[in-house]
C-alpha cells in the first residue's frame, strides 16, 4: 500500500464506543481497524485514544481584515495542534464574511490550512443588524451556520424573518445567536456584579444575555428555525435551554472553555487577558456550565479562540478588547477540569460539534473504513504547562499561561496527512 | 511600612498604614508653615505626573507636594502626546520610565490603569484617580481633614451622598474611613449606588433626610450632568431638591460636624452657594491639606530617611544628609 499511514497500538474510541486497533489510512480515508497492521509509515498511538478530530463550533481566524492578530494558516495550525482537524470561521472578519464574496476567499485561504475551515455566514450585511445578508448564495457555496457574532441580532422583527427564510433555503442551515441584549448590556466590560462594583467597571448583568435567549427560544416556537446558542454562560440561560428542550423545541447550545473555567474575581488584576464577551461570570455560573456539559444540557464546547495582538490588550481593561485564544487549550481543559470521562469529552469537542456545524459526512467520526481520515490521537495522561509564547497562534492572549493541564494532543491526521506528529505542526 | 506603590487603600494595609500616613502629614503641614516650606528630603528624585484626564487641581497638588519635597518634576499630557497617535499605554509608560523617573503619578478615565502601569514599571506608581475605581490620596486627605476637625474617624457617623456608582472617591474614602473605624452610610437613588455592595462594610439609605441628623460628616460628591442622558435620574433639579444639601438642611446638622466636598463644586446641586461658605465646611481645608499629604505618601514611596515618621526638624535637619 503507497502512501499508506498507520496510527499504532491505540485505543479506537468513537460515539459507538471504544475498542483496541491500529489505525490504517491511505487515500485519504481509513481503509483498515485491526490489529499489526503496517503501511509505510508508522505513527505511535501506544497509551493513547485514536478519536475523530474534534470539531470548533466557533473560531475567529480573522482572515480577512485582522491578519495582525492571526490568519487562517496560523489559526489552523493552532487548531491541530489543540487536536482540531474543522473550524467554523466565525464572520466577524473585514469585511465582514456577508455574501458569496468573502465566503470564496475564506474558502480558498482554508484550502492550503491545517485543519478544514468552514465559514459561517452573517445574519445581516455588514454585521449591522438591519438588513438580512444574501443567505442562498452562501448557503449555495456551502455555509451551514449563519450568525452575527460579535453581536447579536438585536432586532425582534428582523431575527424572526431571518429565522423564516432561513427554512426555505437549499439546504438545512442552524441560526447562532451571540445572545447579547445591546441597550441593556450598556456598553459593560465585564460581569456587573460583586466584582465590577468593587472594581468600578461598568458591567453587563447576566440578564443581557437571558433576554435574548429567551426571545430566540419564542422566535425559534414561532419559526420552527433551527437555532443554536452561542457560548452560553450563565445559569438562567441554561435552565431555560433546559425548559425549551423539555418542551420539545430543537435548539442546541454551547459553551466555552473558559466559562466553565475561570469567574469574574480574575478580573480583579485588571489584566484584559481575561476581558471576554459574554465576560466571565460568577462561580454559581461556572457551576451551571460544568452541570450544563454533565447533564446534556450544553452540546458543544467551543473555544471562541478570538486572537488579539500584544499592543490590543496592553490598554486599560475597558479600552482593550475583548477575546482569548482557545485552540491549543480546549481539549486539556476540558479533560483536567470537567469529571467527564473521556469518551463524554470527546462528545462535546467531536461528534456532537460535527453535527450542529453541518459537517457530519467528514468529521465527528465515526472511525470505520471508508470513512474520512480526520482523526485526533490523544495521550490523556500528558501533563504539560501552557506558555503562550509556544502558541502557534500570531497571538498570545490566552488566560492559561503557566496552568498545569493534562491531557495532550499526540498526532492529528486531516485526510490521511499527520498534519501534527508527536505535539509537532508538521507544516 | 514600606509600599512599592500607592494604587488603593488596601496597599496601606489598614488602620496602622493609614495612621503612618496621617502622622507623617503632620510632619509636612508643619513644613508648609514654615516660611521656607521646603523639605530636601527627595532632593535628586524625579517624579512624573501622566494625566490622561484633565485634572488641574490633582495634578497642581501633586507637583507643589513635589516640589516642597525637593523633588524633579516632569509632566506628560495627553492631549499633546503620542497617546492621540494611537501608542499603547504600556509603551508610553517605559518611555516616561525611560527618562528616568523614581515615581509617576497616574490619573486616568480607565479603571485599573495605574496597577497596569505599576506592573510594567519599576518606578513607584501613584494613583491619582482612575476611572470610578479609586483615588487614594483624596481620601487620605479627607481622613486627615476630618482628624484635624473632630480628633479621630473611630466611631464617627460618615455620609456619603450622592453619585456613589461612578465615584472613586467614594470607593477610596469606605475603605478609609471604615478601616479607621468610622460607620459610613451611603446616600443615594439605586441608579446611582454600585449593582453590588457585597463586601462593602457600609450601610445604605435613599432618604438624606432620614439619616441626617446622626451625621457628623456629610460628604457630598460631585453631580454629573451626563447622568441625566444615562436615565439614572429624571432631572438635576429633582436630585437636588432630594439629595442636595440645602440651606434648610444643614440647619438640622450639629454645630461640629462637618460638610466636605472632594471638588470642584456643583453650587446650586449638591451644595446650597451658602451651605458651601458655613464654619461647618471644610472644602478649602481639604485642598490645603492635599498638598501635605501627597508630600507625605511620596515620601513614604522614595523617601530614606532612617525613621518611619520623622518630625517636621527631622526632615529640615536631612539637608546634609540628601
Amino acid at each position: 500500500m503507497t502512501g499508506s499511514l498507520v496510527l499504532k497500538g491505540g485505543r479506537v474510541l468513537d460515539a459507538g464506543g471504544g475498542r483496541d486497533g491500529d489505525v490504517a489510512i491511505s487515500g485519504g480515508r481509513i481503509v483498515a481497524i485491526g490489529p499489526d497492521l503496517s503501511g509505510d509509515r508508522v505513527l505511535d498511538a501506544g497509551g493513547c485514544v485514536v478519536a475523530p478530530g474534534l470539531v470548533d463550533l466557533h473560531a475567529h481566524l480573522r482572515q480577512p481584515g485582522h491578519e495582525e492578530a492571526e490568519t487562517i494558516e496560523t489559526g489552523s495550525r493552532a487548531a491541530a495542534l489543540g487536536g482540531f482537524t474543522a473550524v467554523v470561521a466565525m464572520p466577524n472578519t473585514e469585511p465582514a464574511i456577508d455574501g458569496a464574496g468573502v465566503v470564496r476567499e475564506v474558502q480558498e485561504l482554508g484550502r492550503t490550512a491545517l485543519c478544514d475551515v468552514f465559514p459561517a455566514g452573517a445574519i445581516t450585511l455588514g454585521r449591522a443588524g438591519h438588513r438580512l445578508a444574501p443567505m442562498a448564495e452562501m448557503a449555495e457555496l456551502g455555509v451551514r451556520m449563519f450568525t452575527d457574532d460579535g453581536a447579536g441580532v438585536q432586532d425582534n422583527g428582523l431575527m424572526r424573518r431571518a429565522m423564516e427564510y432561513a427554512a426555505g433555503l437549499p439546504r438545512p442551515v442552524v441560526l447562532a445567536q451571540h445572545c447579547e441584549d445591546g441597550a441593556l448590556c450598556g456598553g459593560g466590560h465585564m460581569h456587573e456584579g460583586e466584582w465590577s462594583s468593587r472594581l468600578g467597571i461598568a458591567g453587563q448583568p447576566a440578564e443581557a444575555e437571558e433576554l435574548m435567549v429567551m426571545r430566540d427560544i419564542a422566535l425559534a416556537r414561532l419559526t420552527g428555525a433551527r437555532t443554536h446558542f452561542q457560548h452560553l454562560s450563565t445559569a438562567g440561560s441554561l435552565s431555560m435551554v433546559r425548559a425549551a428542550r423539555g418542551g420539545g423545541l430543537a435548539v442546541t447550545a454551547e459553551a466555552t472553555t473558559h466559562h466553565f473555567t475561570l469567574t469574574h474575581a480574575a478580573c480583579a488584576s485588571y489584566d484584559p487577558v481575561y476581558k471576554v464577551n459574554p465576560p466571565l461570570r460568577t462561580d454559581a455560573d461556572v457551576a451551571a456550565v460544568r452541570q450544563g456539559l454533565a447533564e446534556g444540557a450544553i452540546d458543544a464546547i467551543a473555544t471562541d479562540h478570538a486572537p488579539h495582538t500584544q499592543e490590543a490588550k496592553e490598554q486599560p481593561f475597558d479600552e482593550a478588547p475583548p477575546g482569548m485564544l482557545g485552540l491549543e487549550t480546549a481539549l486539556a481543559l476540558a479533560l483536567s477540569e470537567l469529571d467527564l470521562p473521556i469518551e463524554g469529552v470527546l462528545a462535546l469537542l467531536s461528534w456532537q460539534p460535527a453535527a450542529i456545524a453541518g459537517v457530519e459526512d467528514d468529521h465527528g467520526g465515526p472511525v470505520a473504513e471508508g470513512r474520512p481520515a480526520n482523526l485526533c490521537v490523544v495521550d490523556p495522561d500528558h501533563a504539560w504547562t501552557v506558555d503562550p509564547a509556544r502558541s502557534a497562534s500570531r497571538s498570545r492572549n490566552s488566560p492559561y499561561a503557566g496552568r498545569r493541564l493534562r491531557g495532550r494532543v499526540r498526532h492529528t491526521v486531516l485526510r490521511g496527512e499527520p498534519v501534527v506528529v508527536d505535539g509537532e505542526a508538521q507544516r | 511600612m514600606t509600599i512599592a506603590d500607592l494604587l488603593s487603600i488596601d496597599d496601606l494595609g489598614g488602620a496602622d498604614g493609614i495612621e503612618d500616613v496621617l502622622r507623617l502629614t503632620d510632619s509636612f503641614v508643619e513644613v508648609t508653615e514654615r516660611s521656607i516650606p521646603r523639605v530636601p528630603a527627595l532632593r535628586g528624585k524625579t517624579v512624573a505626573s501622566l494625566f490622561y484626564e484633565d485634572s488641574t487641581r490633582t495634578r497642581m497638588s501633586f507637583e507643589t507636594a513635589a516640589k516642597r519635597l525637593s523633588a524633579d518634576t516632569m509632566s506628560f499630557s495627553v492631549a499633546s502626546s503620542s497617546v492621540k497617535k494611537g501608542e499603547s499605554l504600556r509603551d508610553t509608560a517605559l518611555t516616561i520610565e525611560a527618562m528616568g523617573v523614581d515615581a509617576i503619578v497616574v490619573r486616568h478615565s480607565s479603571s485599573g490603569a495605574p496597577h497596569r502601569v505599576a506592573g510594567w514599571v519599576d518606578a513607584a506608581v501613584v494613583n491619582a484617580g482612575d476611572g470610578w475605581h479609586e483615588h487614594p490620596t483624596q481620601a487620605l486627605l479627607d481622613c486627615y481633614t476630618i482628624r484635624q476637625r473632630l480628633g479621630g474617624l473611630g466611631g464617627l457617623h460618615i455620609m456619603i451622598v450622592g453619585d456613589v456608582k461612578h465615584s472613586r472617591v467614594a470607593r477610596s474614602d469606605v475603605a478609609a474611613f471604615s478601616a479607621l473605624g468610622a460607620e459610613v452610610t451611603l446616600v443615594a437613588p439605586p441608579t446611582l449606588l454600585p449593582p453590588s455592595l457585597e463586601g462593602w462594610p457600609v450601610r445604605v439609605s435613599h432618604d438624606l433626610d432620614t439619616v441626617l441628623p446622626g451625621a457628623d460628616v456629610v460628604y457630598l460628591l460631585r453631580m454629573q450632568q451626563e447622568r441625566m442622558t444615562e436615565a439614572l435620574l429624571p432631572t438635576l433639579r429633582e436630585y437636588t431638591t432630594r439629595y442636595g444639601l440645602s440651606r434648610r438642611r444643614a440647619e438640622r446638622l450639629g454645630a461640629g460636624a462637618v460638610v466636605m466636598h472632594p471638588g470642584p463644586m456643583n453650587r446650586g446641586v449638591e451644595i446650597a452657594p451658602e451651605v458651601a461658605d458655613l464654619p461647618q465646611a471644610a472644602i478649602i481645608d481639604q485642598v490645603r491639606n492635599g498638598v501635605a499629604v501627597r508630600m507625605a505618601v511620596l515620601y513614604l514611596l522614595l523617601g530614606s530617611g532612617p525613621e518611619k515618621v520623622p518630625t517636621a526638624e527631622r526632615l529640615v535637619e536631612q539637608a546634609g544628609v540628601a
